[in-house]
Order: C-alpha cells, then sequence, then structure tokens
C-alpha cells in the first residue's frame, strides 16, 4: 500500500524494492525463497512488516479452537442424524432429513454466516457480531472470560456445524441402510431382536468407518468453511488472515498462511489416518 | 443411432419419472430465462444509480427488491447477476469437463508409469485445501471473469478424472474391447470409438454437478473481493452488501435475495445432476438420495 503513496520519491520506492528482495528476478526470489524456507523463516510480511511465521502461528491456535469445538459437533450430530433417520427409514422425518442435508450442503458458508448476523446479531442481539472477545469485558473472572468467549464462538460454530452435518448424516445413513442388507442383520432379525437393538449392538460400529474416512478426507473442505466463516465473523484465525493478506496484497503472508493452512490439513491426515487403525484393526500400514 | 428425436423422446419420457429432476430442470429453466432476457425483465440497469435519496431503501412497489448502498434496484442487478453467474458456472465445468476427461482416460487406459504419475498428481489436487489454492491463484491471476473461469476450471476437474479413470479400467476389459483389439484396431480407434461413447454420459452427468460447484466457487472467491468488478455476480453483490455493512444495517432486501438465487440454482444443478447420474451410470440403483 505504501507504494501507491504520492509522496513517495522514486527512491524510496526502489530502497523498499530492495529491502524487500523485489528488485531481483523472479527465479533468484524464489530460490531465496525456498532457502529460507528450509531455514523455517517464510520471508517478511509487506503489511506488517514483520516476519510472516509468528504472524501465522499465533492465529493458528484460534483456528484449532474454532475447527476443533465445530469438528465433534458435526461429525457426532451428523452421524447420529444419519442414524435416527436409517432407523426410521422411510419416514416423513428420515424424507426431511436428506432434503435438509442437501440443501444446507448448496448454502454457501459466507452468505450462511452473514444471514446469522443478520438475525441474531442485529435483530435479536442475542450474539456479539464479530471478534474472540469483548474488548475490556471478561478481565474481573475466568467465568465471564469463558463466557465472553463463548458467545463469541457459537455463530462461527453453529454455521460449520450447519454447513458440514449434512455429508455426515446422508453418509451415516446410507452406510446403515446398506449394512441392513448383511447376512448378519437377518441371523440378528430372526432372533428377535428390534431395528435399534440390530443398529446399537451390530450395524453402527461397521457403518462409522465410512464417515470416519470421509472425517479424515473433509478436512481440507472444512478449511474453505473456515476463512469464510472466521471472515465474515472477523475471527482472529488463518481464515481471516488470509483474507486481510489478501485485500492488503501481501503476497509473503498470503503465501505463508496457505503453507501452514495445507501443512496443518497434511499433519491432521495423518492423525487420523493413525486412529483409524486403532479403531479398525483390519487396517494395516 | 440415426434417430435422435425418438432416442431423446424416450430419454425424456424415462428421466420425467424421477420428481426431483423435474423440479431441478424447472428451477433452472426458470433461471436461464431470467438471464437471456434480462435486458427485458429488469426494471433498470444493474448500474443505474437512482440518487441520494434512494439508498438502502426497503423493498416498495416500485423497488421490489429494495435498493442497496449507492442506489442501485437491487432486483434488477439479482437478474443481470444471473448472467455472470451462470456464464462462468457453465465455462468453468467444461473446462473441468474436459480436462478430467482427458486426464481420466490417459491414466485409465495407459497402465504403467506416465498413469501413476497422472494419478498421484491428481491425488495432489484432491489433498490441497481447494479454496484457499484457488484463492491464492486468483489474487496472482487478477480479477477478471476470464481469469476466473480458468481458475475455477482448471482445479476442479479432480472428481471428474477420478470417475472416469475407474469406470475406463472396466472398461478397457470388456469383450468388445477384446474384440476390437484382436482384429488389429489401434488404440486412438478403441478410444474414439469404443471407449469414449460408454464414458461421455456418465463425464456429462459429472459436470452437471460441477457447474453447481463451480458457480458456488465464484460466489465465494467473488465475496473475497477477487470478482470482477465490471461484471457483477451473485457472489460480487454480496461482497458489496457485506463491506458496505447492509447486515449491521438490517438490510435483509440486499442480503437475502443473491444468497437465495446461489442455493437455488446450486439445488436445481444438484437434483439434475443426481437425476443424470441414476439414469445414465452404470452402478446399482441407489435409493438413498
Amino acid at each position: 500500500m505504501l507504494f501507491r503513496d504520492p509522496r513517495m520519491t522514486p527512491q524510496d520506492l526502489a530502497n523498499l524494492r530492495a529491502m524487500f528482495g523485489l528488485d531481483q528476478p523472479l527465479y533468484v526470489q524464489f530460490y531465496l525463497y525456498l532457502v529460507n524456507l528450509f531455514h523455517g523463516n517464510l520471508g517478511v510480511s509487506f503489511a506488517y512488516d514483520q516476519p510472516v511465521l509468528p504472524i501465522v502461528m499465533q492465529r493458528l491456535s484460534n483456528t484449532v479452537l474454532l475447527v476443533g469445538i465445530a469438528y465433534v459437533f458435526f461429525v457426532l450430530v451428523g452421524i447420529f442424524l444419519g442414524v435416527v433417520a436409517a432407523w426410521k427409514h422411510g419416514s416423513k422425518f428420515d424424507a426431511f432429513c436428506v432434503s435438509f442435508a442437501l440443501t444446507t450442503y448448496s448454502v454457501p458458508t459466507f452468505w450462511l454466516s452473514m444471514l446469522f448476523i443478520l438475525v441474531f446479531s442485529v435483530w435479536l442481539g442475542v450474539f456479539p457480531t464479530s471478534g474472540m472477545l469483548t474488548i475490556g469485558a471478561g478481565a474481573e473472572s475466568f467465568g465471564a472470560y469463558l463466557v465472553d468467549l463463548l458467545s463469541h464462538l457459537a455463530m462461527p460454530v453453529i454455521t460449520l456445524v450447519l454447513y458440514y452435518m449434512g455429508f455426515y448424516t446422508i453418509l451415516a445413513r446410507s452406510s446403515l441402510l446398506e449394512e441392513f442388507t448383511q447376512d448378519y442383520v437377518l441371523t440378528a432379525r430372526a432372533k428377535g431382536m428390534s431395528n435399534w437393538q440390530v443398529i446399537r449392538k451390530h450395524t453402527l460400529r461397521n457403518a462409522m468407518l465410512p464417515s470416519l474416512t470421509l472425517a479424515a478426507i473433509n478436512i481440507g473442505a472444512v478449511v474453505g468453511g473456515v476463512l469464510q466463516t472466521e471472515t465474515v465473523f472477523s475471527w482472529p484465525g488463518i481464515g481471516s488472515l488470509t483474507y486481510d493478506a489478501l485485500l492488503l496484497r501481501d503476497y509473503p503472508l498470503l503465501q505463508g498462511a496457505f503453507l501452514i493452512t495445507a501443512l496443518s490439513v497434511l499433519a491432521a491426515n495423518f492423525a487420523v489416518d493413525i486412529i483409524y487403525t486403532w479403531l479398525d484393526p483390519r487396517v494395516r500400514y | 443411432m440415426q434417430n435422435y428425436p425418438k432416442a431423446i423422446s424416450q430419454f425424456w419420457k424415462s428421466y420425467k419419472r424421477s420428481k426431483r429432476g423435474v423440479i431441478g430442470l424447472a428451477i433452472l429453466v426458470f433461471f436461464l430465462v431470467q438471464a437471456v432476457f434480462a435486458g427485458q425483465l429488469a426494471p433498470y440497469a444493474p448500474d443505474q444509480q437512482l440518487g441520494a435519496s434512494s439508498i438502502l431503501l426497503p423493498p416498495t412497489l416500485t423497488h421490489l427488491l429494495g435498493t442497496d448502498e449507492v442506489s442501485r434496484d437491487v432486483l434488477s442487478e439479482v437478474i443481470y447477476a444471473s448472467q455472470v453467474s451462470l456464464t462462468v458456472g457453465f465455462l468453468a465445468a467444461f473446462i473441468s469437463l474436459v480436462v478430467g476427461t482427458l486426464i481420466g482416460l490417459l491414466a485409465g487406459y495407459y497402465a504403467g508409469l506416465k498413469a501413476e504419475v497422472l494419478m498421484r498428481f491428481t491425488d495432489l489436487f484432491l489433498v490441497i485445501p481447494f479454496l484457499p489454492l484457488v484463492i491464492v491463484l486468483a489474487a496472482i491471476f487478477g480479477s477478471s471473469m476470464l481469469n476466473l473461469i480458468l481458475v475455477i476450471g482448471i482445479t476442479g476437474w479432480t472428481w471428474t478424472a477420478r470417475t472416469v479413470r475407474s469406470q475406463i479400467l472396466s472398461l478397457k476389459e470388456r469383450p468388445f474391447v477384446e474384440r476390437a483389439r484382436s482384429i488389429g484396431a489401434r488404440d486412438s480407434h478403441i478410444i474414439v470409438h469404443h471407449i469414449l461413447p460408454n464414458v461421455i454420459p456418465l463425464a456429462f452427468a459429472n459436470s452437471i454437478i460441477l457447474i453447481g460447484n463451480a458457480i458456488l466457487a465464484e460466489s465465494v472467491l467473488s465475496f473475497f473481493g477477487l470478482g470482477d468488478p465490471v461484471h457483477v455476480s451473485w457472489g460480487m453483490m454480496l461482497h458489496y452488501a457485506y463491506t458496505s455493512g447492509a447486515m449491521t444495517l438490517g438490510a435483509y432486501w440486499y442480503v437475502v435475495p443473491p444468497g437465495v438465487c446461489i442455493v437455488l440454482v446450486m439445488v436445481a444443478f444438484a437434483l439434475v445432476g443426481n437425476a443424470l447420474d441414476d439414469l445414465l451410470s452404470p452402478r446399482l440403483k441407489t435409493s438413498w438420495i
């Protein structure tokens, strides 16, 4: 942005370019970037005039908090709805669950966030519009701090949960229905078990596996949703940092945020792979 | 093969049986008509500013959906924006369809190192978080409608490639392919005359859903300020609504309509795509969707 300041002399501009190394040819810049990368140096942000890595890492914990809570909720609620829908297969509730899941999938996350702000913050005044903590509030006790944090967390989390739980509902439902056609279910039925008993004792465990696979694959997709919700709710995480970097055309920061995001996704995928072997002993690596 | 009208009417007969598919098609026709006849349907020009006295007016009879922060008629904007959103969606999905089919075809038909490299390349695209990647690409290429189409098109082909490849893997072992090969047909002949006709319908059904995804991707990119400022889409409208603080002012007439349009179009493409997929795909009929 400094580059657009009319008071800058050509000499100042040249100095700035030399300072950030922008006067070098592109391949030299890229080589230096790679060398620095392996030294854990992601470059210097244009806008903050500080190293990129600390800025990004500072925001990462906030994103992990938001995503972690949302993840637990949408996987559990989604699977739960899918199980109930499969149990009541063919009922009105079942049909409602399927159409609900299909619709929420089609709703842009950023728009859902905007609607939430419109309804719950502006009209009803229940939740704060943006940020993570109210300045000055919650300093008196830990309880007040927690309440303040949770009220800021509520809307971003609900948005994410609404958007992503549909995938799990549909998947859990269809894998349960598929399990119902297996022979062991027929045996269990012949013994006189009810639908619910069959689900609880036999099919649920087998039907959980596809949902867990989805939970692993989904991590990359969830990043997209988090980017949007964080931006609209001004949640100080990596997503809103990406948006800021984008607005300021701060390319080092944008690259850094993207790199850390991609690495986190890979790490999370790896973690899920390990958990998977523990849940399904048939899988070996 | 020669009797196209009959084939089409037969196809329509079986398509009609899917109630969801027909509903989806109706919504699509509605939006297509609206986009094509935008000049006749919209009460105002999309960029016509009506003066300082009509900034952020709530809906009235003269402005059915009110006005925005620079006094433009929201209804006219929504109608014209459908042109941009649909164009981007169709063209980007078409690029994805071509690239995905080509890569899936090569990776499926030719075994060995080259196919392996292609598939790992596809996996790479599947693992990288889609949205941040598109955002970075769009930021680097700059905001114009053509760049948006290209960026969305060249990042959205992975699922098509996967579906096409798995289909071809099973097709190339079928007797009719073996027979063609045994009488000395070249690879190019087998691909064009035996493999492609069996793959295209599936890839087509797949790309219908891609159009919806492309429209969603475009709206997100535009929302992040990466859209074309000259060709305003639904996402771009929401970007303006967001940056002008329409939500905190309670201007629901500005925030709600563009999003509703995106949702309706997305749902419609999903319904049509699923209906086509059920008709054309070789796998067993699924009852759950």
